[in-house]
Formats: C-alpha cells, sequence, structure tokens
C-alpha cells in the first residue's frame, strides 16, 4: 500500500462516485440527453451553406435573356425564385419584410444591352443581415451569369475572347466535394459534448460535496489529494466513453459522416482529451466554493471554446488575438485531431502536434488541480 | 495516571481575518477520559476540535495527538482519531450500508467490519435505506457507528447530540460511557448542561480562551458564586427590584421560583433580604448550577472583550 496511492481507497471513492452519479437522475439523464439534443440541434438543424433561398426578380417577363438568368439561378440550388416578375418597390418590401432573401433586378435595357455587347448590369441585392445566407449565393454568382448570356446571345467572338483571357479557376473542395455541413459539425461535436459534460460534471465534484457538508468528513479520512482527484474523475470516463460510442454512431449511420482514419488513433486523441477536460473541472471545482460558481466556471471557459475553437466558424477566418486565444483552448486541438483522423485519414504522425499538446494541457491542469487541493479546511 | 496523555495542546491559536477565534488554548486530556468541551455558539469549539483532528492548520502553539504532532502529523492522527462532525456529514444519497462500507474501504478494514457495524447499530435489516432518509437520532446513530468503526483510541464530537430527541441522547451517553470504559478517549463539544455533568472533567471556552476547567465540581466550586431562591410573593416586582441591584448578577425565573445568583455573596444576600421582605417571599438558600456559573462565565469573558 503506497503512501499517496492505496487502490483500495481509491476504489471506495470510485464506487461511492458511481453510485451517486447513478442515484441522481436529473444528472444522468443529462450525461446522455445533452449529447442526444445538440447531436439533433447541429446534426440536423444547422447548415452554414443554405439552399433554395426565396428570391424576388425584378424584370419585364417578355425578356428572353432575363429568363435565361432566372432558369440558371435556380439551377445552383441557391435561389428559388418564390415571387418573380414584380415591381422594383415590390421587391424593396419583400426584401424588408424578410419575404426573400434576395432581389434580383435586371434593368428594362438589359437584352438590349446584351444584344448590343454592351456590358450589362444585374443588381442582386442579398439580405446579408445574416452573412451566411448570402456568401454562397453570391459566390456561384459572377461566372454563371456570364455563361447563362453567352448560351441565349450566341457565341460572339468578342465574348469568346473575353472568356479566354479569364483564368480558369478550378476549385476541389477536398475532404467533403459537396460542402456538406455536417461532415464539419458532427466530428466536431464529439469534441464540444465532451468539452460540455465532461468539465460541468467533474466541476461539481469538490463543490458538492463542500455544499452539502460532507467535505468535512471526507477529509478528517485518511485520503490523499490523488485518490480523491482519481476517484472522483475516473467515473466520468465511463460516461465520456458512451457519449463517444453514441456520437460516433450518430456520425456515421444517420449523417453518413465519411470515417477513412484510424478509430484506435481517434480514441487514443478522445482518451487524452477527455483526461484534459475532467482533471480541468477539477481544478474548477477546487476555485469555485458553490456548485453553482463551478457552473458559472464552466460556462465562462465553454463559451470561447466553442467560438474560438474553430467549432463554429472558421478558425484561420479569425483576427490573430482570437487565434492565440484559440490555441490555449484544448477544445482547437482536439477538432483538429478528430477531423483530421475522420475526414483526411490523417496518421499518428499527422496529428503528433495536438496529441502532445493534449497531452501537455492533460499534465498542466492535472499538477494545478493537486497544488489546489486542500487537505484542510483552512 | 501515567499513560501518555492523549491530547496534549499548548497556546492553540487561529485567526481569521481580524478576528482571533481560538486565543492561546491550551488543554489535556488523559487516556480513558471523557472530556466535555463546553461554551456558547461562536466561541471556538469547532475550530479548537479542527485543529486537534488535524483538519485545520493553527496559527500558532504547538500540540500532540496520541502522540502525533499536530502540526506535521496530521494523516497520522486522521488515521487514529474518529471525528464526528457537528453537521451530519455523511452520504444522504447513499444507503447506510454504503457508506460504512465507503468508510471501510478508505481506513482498509476487513471485509467483516460492515456487517459487524450494521449488527452493532441494529441495523441490519435496513441497511439498504437511505442515509437520508433517517430520522435526527438515527443518523446521529449512524455517524458514530462510522466513526469508531476504524476502531480509533480518541473519538472527537462535535455537538453530537443538537437535534436528538432525549432517550436518544441517553442511549447515545450510555454508549460513550460503555466505550470510554474499554479505553476510548472522548472529547465532547455540547451546549447542554446534563451532558457536560456527565462528562468526567470540563472545559469552558468563551470567545476564543479556556475560561475554565476541572470536574463540575471543582468548576462551580471555582466560580465561587452565591445562590438564593425567592419562593412565593409578586415574584415579577421582585425580578425588577432585584435587576441591577449591588451583589444581584443574575435573576432568573423558574416557575414559581426566582433565582439570584452573584459573586458577592454578602451583597447579594443582603439585597435578597430586602426585596423578599417588600414582595412577600421567602428566602432559600441553594446549590449554584453549572448552567449559572456559564452564564456568568460568559457574562464575565464579554466584558472583558469589550
Amino acid at each position: 500500500m503506497s503512501r499517496f496511492l492505496s487502490f483500495r481507497r481509491l476504489f471506495s471513492i470510485i464506487a461511492k462516485e458511481a453510485v451517486q452519479m447513478r442515484r441522481d437522475r436529473i444528472t444522468f439523464a443529462m450525461m446522455l440527453g445533452v449529447p442526444l439534443m445538440q447531436l439533433f440541434l447541429f446534426g440536423f438543424a444547422i447548415n452554414s451553406d443554405p439552399k433554395g433561398l426565396p428570391a424576388a426578380l425584378v424584370a419585364t417577363p417578355e425578356d428572353r435573356f432575363a429568363r435565361a438568368m432566372v432558369s440558371a439561378l435556380e439551377v445552383t440550388g441557391y435561389y428559388r425564385f418564390t415571387h418573380p416578375y414584380v415591381s422594383a418597390a415590390e421587391g424593396e418590401a419583400l426584401i424588408t419584410r424578410g419575404e426573400v432573401s434576395f432581389v434580383v433586378t435586371l434593368p428594362t435595357d438589359f437584352g438590349a444591352k446584351v444584344l448590343r455587347g454592351d456590358s450589362p448590369q444585374i443588381l442582386i441585392e442579398a439580405d446579408a443581415s445574416d452573412p451566411a445566407v448570402a456568401s454562397g449565393a453570391i459566390s456561384t454568382l459572377g461566372t454563371l451569369a456570364r455563361q447563362a448570356l453567352t448560351r441565349e446571345a450566341g457565341t460572339e467572338a468578342e465574348t469568346q475572347a473575353q472568356q479566354a483571357r479569364q483564368v480558369d479557376v478550378v476549385v476541389h473542395r477536398r475532404y467533403n466535394p459537396e460542402g456538406i455541413t455536417q461532415y464539419n459539425i458532427v466530428p466536431g461535436l464529439l469534441g464540444v459534448i465532451l468539452q460540455m459534460t465532461m468539465v460541468m460534471m467533474t466541476a461539481m465534484a469538490l463543490t458538492r460535496e463542500t455544499e452539502r457538508g460532507t467535505m468535512e468528513n471526507l477529509l478528517s479520512m485518511p485520503v490523499t489529494p490523488i485518490e480523491v482527484m482519481l476517484g472522483k474523475v475516473l467515473p466520468y470516463f465511463v460516461v465520456g466513453a458512451v457519449q463517444v460510442l453514441v456520437v460516433l454512431t450518430a456520425a456515421k449511420l444517420l449523417f453518413g459522416v465519411p470515417f477513412v482514419g484510424s478509430l484506435g488513433l481517434l480514441l487514443l486523441g478522445v482518451l487524452i482529451f477527455v483526461m484534459a477536460l475532467v482533471v480541468l473541472g477539477y481544478v474548477f471545482s477546487t476555485l469555485a466554493r458553490t456548485q453553482m460558481q463551478a457552473m458559472q466556471l464552466t460556462f465562462f471557459f465553454f463559451l470561447p471554446s466553442i467560438m474560438l475553437s474553430g467549432f463554429m466558424f472558421p478558425f484561420r477566418g479569425m483576427p490573430t488575438w482570437a487565434q492565440w486565444i484559440g490555441e490555449a483552448l484544448p477544445l482547437t486541438h482536439f477538432l483538429r485531431l478528430v477531423r483530421a483522423v475522420m475526414l483526411k485519414g490523417a496518421g499518428v504522425t499527422d496529428v503528433a502536434q495536438p496529441l502532445i499538446i493534449l497531452t501537455g494541457f492533460a499534465l498542466a491542469f492535472s499538477a494545478l488541480a493537486l497544488s489546489r487541493f486542500r487537505q484542510t479546511l483552512d | 495516571m501515567s499513560a501518555p496523555p492523549a491530547i496534549t495542546v499548548t497556546d492553540l491559536v487561529k485567526v481569521y481575518g481580524s478576528r482571533t477565534v481560538v486565543d492561546h488554548v491550551s488543554m489535556e486530556v488523559a487516556p480513558g477520559e471523557i472530556v466535555g468541551f463546553l461554551g456558547p455558539n461562536g466561541s471556538g469549539k469547532t475550530t479548537t476540535i479542527r485543529m486537534m483532528c488535524g483538519l485545520l492548520t493553527p496559527d500558532g502553539g504547538s500540540g500532540k495527538v496520541l502522540g502525533h504532532d499536530i502540526l506535521r502529523a496530521q494523516r497520522a492522527i486522521k488515521r487514529e482519531v474518529g471525528y464526528m462532525t457537528q453537521r451530519f456529514s455523511f452520504y444522504e444519497d447513499l444507503t447506510i450500508e454504503e457508506n460504512l462500507r465507503f468508510v471501510a474501504g478508505v481506513y482498509g478494514l476487513e471485509k467483516g467490519a460492515v456487517a459487524q457495524a450494521l449488527a452493532d447499530l441494529g441495523l441490519t435489516s435496513r441497511k439498504h435505506q437511505l442515509a437520508g432518509a433517517l430520522s435526527g437520532g438515527w443518523k446521529q446513530r449512524l455517524a458514530l457507528a462510522a466513526c469508531i468503526m476504524h476502531r480509533p483510541k480518541l473519538l472527537m464530537l462535535d455537538e453530537p447530540t443538537a437535534g436528538v430527541d432525549p432517550k436518544a441522547r441517553r442511549d447515545f451517553w450510555d454508549e460513550i460511557h460503555e466505550r470510554a470504559a474499554e479505553g476510548l478517549t472522548v472529547l465532547v463539544s455540547t451546549h447542554y448542561m446534563d451532558e457536560a455533568e456527565r462528562c468526567h472533567r470540563i472545559n469552558y471556552i468563551s470567545y476564543g480562551r479556556l475560561i475554565s476547567h476541572g470536574t463540575v465540581a471543582e468548576v462551580v466550586a471555582h466560580a465561587g458564586l452565591t445562590t438564593v431562591i425567592l419562593r412565593g410573593g409578586d415574584i415579577v416586582a421582585a425580578q425588577k427590584r432585584l435587576r441591577g441591584q449591588p451583589g444581584v448578577d443574575q435573576v432568573a425565573p423558574y416557575g414559581t421560583d426566582l433565582h439570584v445568583i452573584g459573586a458577592n455573596g454578602a451583597a447579594l444576600r443582603r439585597a435578597a433580604e430586602a426585596v423578599a421582605a417588600e414582595t412577600g417571599a421567602r428566602l432559600i438558600p441553594a446549590e449554584t448550577g453549572l448552567e449559572d456559573v456559564f452564564i456568568q462565565l460568559m457574562g464575565a469573558a464579554q466584558d472583558n472583550m469589550s
């Protein structure tokens, strides 16, 4: 029996925590309910590349070029002309009321200009109050309009020359050719779900004892800090394992997210990430005096984690200072790992960096937790 | 007694911010003794006990508990001391058996210990009941059983009988005396005078200072108080008249009697005789009770503080 770690004592604490976890029905339900709900919300409801958005067309119906434009736009899948051939005033009213996301305006002399070889203008007003709505739809527009008009007007020499001068940009959407949001979101959700539940549950670990007055009793017994810490966090590994199973199964069966990498490597990453999280939660519980404070600390940490980790918004799109904060969050590194392994089939050497950084987090948090744990009530 | 003392502490000090909660408290407890630790609320009893069982680090002073230094050997102390907290601090969401099993595991006790403790408690049939569902008296019995399961040599009880009915209190004290007879040393803090009188010796602490100690008789004698009883007549008028008279420190009605207590015996008797004659009461000399002594000590300590 070692001085600092007795397995008998450790198992006693684990057994006690496990029973308490099981008896606390609501918390127990939360542990499975939260991942399922998040999977459902993020997986089914959220789409950062929305299609089939309602649009209005301001043009004269007789214009054959206008008809060509409309069909070309509809083919992209982004536009759905719910209000074709309205007046400019009507178009304005529709976008203001939010009934359409776009108003496409073709000037009355549009056809004439095309035939004359002048460069006609198309006005597309997008409701950019939500930038995500507008971006995809607008980006497809430039080449599309040109092609549609060329087809309609016949291949004139001038236009051909113009097209020849243009640089032909080939875009490969690798790893996710169709740009399906779920492919990015669902693996990321694995990290977010673990982040939320693991930290929150373990942040309660010590504060619950303090609040219920059982801390005094626990401290009056010959338990060591490392036994208390391990005894309190290890049961959550089982919870984490269940969550991982739920998310991975859902990713495969519900969302059809490809899994090209090694499952073993992913699980290794998950293990290290969970270790860092539960110990971080435990650090919170040494800082907070009440369960309420522990919750607040958890959310204080959770918010930057989902915003700055690259889960919701592209990491490289953030200003440098925000990227630095992001680098300091375990979730950022875990997301790189999980996306690399699941979507790109990355091997150990490819994800060595996030693995090492996550291990560093786990060790640093453990050291902090053990130094923070008070063996007395002082 | 030649055996080394179970507790010897000298000049224990604990300061919280600008408040000195425990102010140079020294105490000695011999093995096998039941020592009462008395004092009003917030007088520093709990803090002193926590310092002695390794739960708080003293800001000053030194001492040994069961031969272990209270500043350095806190883990050794925790292994050999049983400490029962003021509030029930076992797990209410665990069953009786699970609580005991947890304690047995932490102290590394052999397999039979839990079953034995359950049998001793008479709770074998209810072992699957949640501890939180137990009544106050049963909670206290469970806590005591859990605290002595690892056969400590010293038991520290912090107001163990608060909120427990008289019958359960009686049983509890019988158990404590039985254990003491087997050699267990007990330090128990309490408010109740009848409980103080069941201790071999008592220590009285007020505002962090140890004010009086010894056997009950010694403490009462040491206080040097005189008590007279006024019986009959107009008690309400007598009480009003006696308040603030020279020599009268306490006036307390007990039913139709009026207890009058003071440190200056001669002055007290003079005042009491005069009032008794006016209100038509009889004057009866009486023994001073422990409670009267404590109330006197409390008042004196308060005067010293201000």
